[in-house]
């Protein structure tokens, strides 16, 4: 099996030069329909970045092309100088480092919230040690604490089918911490919140900038602007603007877009 | 709150485990006893015609489970398993035919078949099997092979749902069509029959007839531990987990198509073992076996016993098979629709079989029992 021969781990991802992603040149079509318009992006490693625009911008499916998803027509996507993401697999791209959360959560709705940490929780995930290894104490104890983090410690035996539409907001957000990935993506995470939650996901995210690099996309202005250092405006597959915020709306472009319509 | 396990699940209760070993002393011991020990016409005899049936109905377990791990589990559903029991089978079948020897009808070294196709010598597909190591082998690795490369293919395109049961019955007829031509070299539509011993013992013997029955049930023990193992292992979660949320599970950074194949290619190869001890308690193997509507039944029993339990599945394909005994000598003509309505029956009123019932019931019980009160609290 090819998809069996390359394992990657994060160590083999090179970000000697500072930067973790570079999207270069990529355009996807959907029937004729640009949804990348020859988009180029670059992050830093250890940044926050924001990524928003008006709907059919293109956020989610520059999303897909990260994650393999959907492989882009035209154009390069390397994850450090040196992994060609577009010659990957979803699984390898996760196993080199890029973790993601999609728009509406989905968890393992039969398994327990426990179990569901588990099953994300970096590891050797082939077949065999699936069948025959044992969950380390280390990664155990790594479960709890990412648990205890998005406020999942009392509910571990709980069916995650059973959750709250917010607690499984946040047990995806567990999985994605318990993968810990060096890049997050993360789609729309506050959708469904409580203003209380609203602010947690907002110190939770920032506090993980820094030590990984986290792309938030999302609609809510609002919660931009509470976490925003950097932001990236995209619009018919290109990107518009960039930069801080404050900059970012003062920008003619950026008000039509968003004010024009 | 109660113990959280991570890894490997304990298999059972002890409870379990003390069934599970009640059910083995009768199966295994009990049964042979009654049959050997007491005289012809003693009350305590179990009646010689029953070994071979039991034998029948022990491997028709090994398949349900095989089913249910690959259908409760994994959420594939296979109309066409029949063909790898029915493949194993025709392994056994032919080392069996090669053990004749010279004691065919024709007196001929070769099966009787090919002499009566003019044909002058052995094909050469046909070699090694007067060893029963090698057919025995043969029974687990063709089957296997055979859903490894239909699996890898289905599963690698991303094919699922009804499309990929449909297929399943596809291939069964496909293999079922070409069994039955007697260019194919296994016996046309007669299949492989009038064998005569296996290991240099005769079949005809009780004592072989309670030997082969014994096996069966140690191979059922063993592929009931060994998909109890799975399903207890992370890899069941995982595999469940792909029943559920396949494209999740891909971004939680696992290959579904890994994980889809072996449970797939085991499942397969379980079915091949079950064929393999089937053939010489039956004493036939022909293509009828590979009939599209052998594979739905197949499908049927675990629905009935309850899907994703393994007990059900055995229990479903029990039921289901006496059922039928009973009633293809009593009303041979109303099985079908017996069978069928069955299958609507438990779809509508009890999607989680057998044992879905029954749990249902003994919940009820509990709330009942423990909490007095309990009726207020319970919507009517």
């Amino acid at each position: 099996m090819s998809a069996g021969a390359r394992v990657l781990d994060s160590s083999r991802v090179d970000t000697h030069q500072g930067g973790i992603l570079y999207v270069e040149g990529v355009s996807v079509a959907f029937d004729g329909f640009k949804a990348l318009d020859d988009l180029n992006l670059y992050l830093d490693e250890g940044e926050l970045r924001c990524i928003i625009g008006p709907n059919g911008a293109g956020k989610t499916t520059l999303m897909d092309v990260i994650t393999g998803k959907t492989r882009p027509d035209t154009g390069t996507i390397f994850f450090g100088s040196n992994v060609d993401l577009t010659t990957l697999e979803e699984h390898e791209i996760v196993n080199a480092g890029i973790g993601r959360k999609f728009q509406t959560p989905t968890v393992f709705e039969q398994h327990s919230v426990l179990e569901n940490l588990e099953v994300a929780a970096k590891a050797n995930k082939r077949v065999w040690s699936s069948l025959f290894g044992t969950t380390s104490a280390v990664v155990r104890d790594k479960i709890l604490e990412v648990a205890e983090t998005v406020g999942l410690a009392q509910t571990l035996d709980r069916q995650a089918g059973n959750l709250s539409h917010g607690q499984k907001q946040w047990l995806e957000i567990g999985m994605l911490l318990a993968q810990d990935p060096m890049l997050l993506l993360v789609d729309e995470p506050v959708a469904g919140m409580s203003q209380h939650e609203v602010e947690r996901t907002g110190e939770l995210l920032s506090g993980l900038a820094g030590s990984h690099t986290v792309v938030v996309v999302e609609h809510d202005m609002e919660f931009i602007r509470s976490i925003a250092r950097k932001v990236t405006v995209l619009h018919q597959g290109r990107v518009i603007a960039e930069g801080e915020m404050d900059d970012v709306q003062q920008n003619p472009d950026v008000v039509e877009v968003y004010l024009g319509e | 709150m109660p113990e959280l396990h991570t890894g490997r699940h304990p298999m059972h209760s002890a409870r379990a485990w003390w069934l599970l070993a009640c059910f083995v002393a009768i199966a295994a011991v009990m049964v042979p006893v009654f049959n050997l020990v007491p005289d012809e016409d003693s009350i305590w005899k179990l009646p010689d015609f029953l070994i071979p049936l039991f034998g029948k109905f022990i491997c028709y377990a090994i398949v349900a489970l095989a089913i249910d791990l690959i259908w409760g589990y994994a959420g594939i559903l296979s109309l066409g398993h029949g063909v790898f029991f029915a493949l194993g089978g025709y392994a056994m079948g032919m080392y069996l035919m090669r053990s004749i020897g010279t004691e065919g009808v024709y007196g001929n070294e070769l099966p009787d078949f090919m002499v009566f196709l003019d044909w002058k010598e052995l094909p050469w597909f046909w070699y090694g099997f007067e060893y029963f190591a090698f057919a025995f082998s043969m029974a687990l690795v063709v089957p296997g092979a055979l859903a490894f490369g239909f699996g890898w293919l289905a599963f690698r395109s991303r094919i699922t749902g009804v499309y990929f049961s449909i297929i399943t019955q596809a291939m069964t007829f496909a293999f079922m069509l070409l069994f039955f031509r007697n260019d194919t070299g296994f016996g046309g539509n007669n299949g492989l029959t009038d064998f005569k011993r296996i290991l240099g013992i005769s079949l005809q013997e009780p004592g072989t007839r309670v030997g082969l029955y014994v096996v069966s049930v140690i191979a059922l023990l063993g592929t009931y531990l060994a998909c109890r193992y799975i399903v207890c292992s992370k890899l069941g979660r995982l595999v469940t987990a792909v029943r559920d949320a396949e494209t999740k599970l891909r971004f939680t950074g696992y290959d579904p198509l890994q994980y889809k194949l072996f449970v797939w290619t085991f499942s397969a190869v379980l079915c091949g073992l079950a064929g393999a001890l089937y053939v010489p308690q039956v004493g036939i193997i022909n293509p009828s076996e590979m009939q599209p509507a052998n594979s739905i039944e197949m499908a049927i029993w675990v629905a009935v016993g309850g899907r994703g339990t393994l007990v059900g599945a055995v229990a479903g394909a029990w039921l289901v098979n006496a059922t039928k005994s009973w009633f293809t000598v009593a009303a041979p003509e109303t099985w079908l629709y017996v069978l069928g309505g069955t299958f609507i029956l438990v779809t509508l009123f009890a999607p989680r079989g057998l044992v879905g019932l029954l749990e249902s019931v003994r919940l009820r019980g509990r709330a009942d029992s423990t909490s007095p009160t309990g009726s207020e609290e319970v919507d009517p």
